[in-house]
């Protein structure tokens, strides 16, 4: 099992990053720190690239410029064995669940232990229930996966990112599709278990209320770039337009809501009007 | 955009190569970590429940009713020249050396290659391989790998299960139904057919089998897109694929270990 010393060095930290698909750049010049115990909420409406963010905190990507550090160590310098090493320090929590469904929920959250640890059974057994029991779903520990709810499966996923109580949790969208008591025991929970492991969370969401309960510290992604950081408290005040705009929820603003009009979709538009003329 | 024959055949060769080159370094990846598959037999055991066992019924039934044909149309033709009683050898000779091999793989690309190819695709697009890779869990050495000893295990068994029930068959049409003599209908078998020359290389052409049908089910669903739209493709190419590659194969088997 991993262990949970910590140091002083920064969990995850971007350094002047820009992330991308081929020439396309999603974000660019994005410096963040997480330090261990923190909590840090990346916020920003859809499409604004918090997902693309978490995938180079993982290394499943690599920035197009800057560096991702993960415990110290650039990610995209780390050998296969390297990064492997380092993944296991980290749990992540998929948008969808990302649950595997050959197995039950047991075993989903057994998978990492059983691949990581040479726990006997009992010992297995027991931690994982714990764990379910966590997010209230002790007693679903034997049902498919087909068999619970999408609510439910997003907890079982949250299970399986703490099972091996990990230096950094990275948490795309965690309230995602969760009624307000779930969403509610989901933010606590991972309050709790920063607080008590003193490892680093890393929340992609674009739930204000919630997140703004828990977070130490926000950062505020959209139109290609971080738009704000600051405390909760720092940004309530803020008087950005684009942080007022999205912290309420206004229609109007710094963020257009309609898709821009292209070059493109010009051309498609006038041979989809020729086309029926 | 036209483009003339000359160009759009070397497009097609080239893609044709970089195809074939991304198959067998996908091939030579899972033989580098097949390590896996010795250190953890209980997932390699899994797979050949899954693969092997589900198979068994259509496997069986298939391997009866092509054996009852197979004796059918051998004792109309054997019957023309006096010589039905070498009903059981011949019934045993195709079976071993070619209908058992070739119609259990590909009935394996049908039942056992699709439901690889669409269970990795359909992992792929829930995420759920991606997640195995940030829990630092190589996916190639815990999913891909137990599948394809699975298969490969799993497929000169199931070859072997289609020329007895085959064979039985024969016998039921052969013996039971015609009436030729079961004395001489099994010690025709006994004499004619030989270990090496015909069970073995049976045995082999079934590996050969199992192996392409597997790593061609397993690389179509890696390869696939995953969207829903893929993944039917991806499952579709398998059987298209396998198919062809297991008759080409055997063609070829054929030539090498029955010829002159």
């Amino acid at each position: 099992m991993p262990t949970t010393s910590h140091t002083n060095e920064s969990a995850l930290r971007f350094d002047r990053v820009s992330l991308g698909y081929g020439d396309y750049t999603v974000l660019r010049d994005l410096s963040l720190t997480v330090a261990p115990g923190q909590v840090v909420a990346i916020m920003g409406g859809s499409g604004s690239g918090k997902t693309t963010m978490l995938r180079a905190a993982t290394g499943q990507m690599t920035a197009q410029s800057g560096a991702v550090h993960a415990f110290g160590q650039d990610i995209a310098a780390a050998t296969p064995a390297g990064l492997r090493a380092l993944r296991q320090r980290m749990g992540v929590l998929f948008q969808q669940g990302a649950l595997f469904t050959d197995l039950n929920v047991f075993e989903n959250v057994a998978f990492p232990l059983r691949e990581h640890t040479k726990l006997s059974e009992a010992e297995l057994t027991e931690q994982v229930l714990d764990k379910l029991h966590a997010v209230g779903l002790r007693a679903a520990a034997h049902l498919k996966v087909s068999e619970i709810s999408g609510g439910m499966a997003r907890r079982v996923a949250l299970a399986r990112a703490i099972v091996l109580e990990p230096e950094l949790i990275l948490y795309d969208e965690p309230f995602a599709g969760l009624d307000p008591i779930s969403m509610g025991i989901t933010a606590r929970l991972i309050r709790d278990l920063s607080d008590r492991l003193n490892c680093a969370s890393v929340l992609i969401t674009h739930d204000v209320q919630e997140s703004f309960a828990i977070a130490d510290q926000v950062y505020l992604v959209g139109q290609g770039k971080l738009i704000a950081e600051g405390s909760p408290d720092h940004l309530s005040a803020s008087q950005d337009p684009y942080v007022r705009q999205f912290l309420e929820g206004e229609p109007d603003g710094p963020v257009a809501f309609h898709y821009p009009d292209t070059p493109a979709f010009e051309k498609w538009l006038a041979r989809q009007s020729g086309g029926r003329s | 955009m036209s483009r003339n024959p000359i160009t759009r055949l070397g497009g097609y060769t080239s893609s044709t190569l970089i195809g074939l080159g991304a198959f067998f370094r996908f091939f030579a990846s899972l033989l580098a970590r097949s390590g896996a598959a010795v250190r953890r037999p209980r997932l390699v055991s899994q797979q050949i429940h899954f693969i092997g066992n589900y198979s068994l019924l259509i496997i069986s039934v298939s391997g009866l009713f092509v054996g009852f044909v197979l004796a059918l149309q051998g004792y109309y033709t054997l019957n023309r020249y006096g010589a039905e009683e070498a009903l059981g050898l011949l019934v045993a000779l195709s079976l071993v050396r070619e209908l058992g091999p070739v119609v259990t793989a590909l009935l394996f690309a049908g039942r056992a290659g699709t439901s690889l190819t669409a269970e990795i695709g359909l992992m792929k697009a829930g995420e759920q391989i991606s997640a195995m890779e940030v829990m630092a869990v190589d996916p190639i050495r815990r999913v891909l790998v137990p599948r394809l000893w699975g298969g490969i295990i799993a497929m000169p068994v199931l070859a072997a299960v289609f020329s007895m029930v085959g064979i039985m068959g024969g016998w039921i049409v052969g013996v039971q139904m015609i009436g030729i003599d079961a004395g001489v209908f099994w010690s025709q078998m006994q004499g004619g057919v030989d270990v090496w020359n015909d069970v073995f290389n049976g045995v082999i052409k079934s590996v050969v089998f199992g192996v392409t049908v597997t790593l061609v089910a397993l690389y179509e669903g890696w390869q696939a897109r995953p969207t829903p739209e893929g993944v039917s493709r991806a499952t579709t190419r398998t059987v298209v694929v396998s198919s062809l590659a297991v008759l080409g194969l055997d063609f070829l088997l054929t030539a090498l270990m029955f010829g002159n």
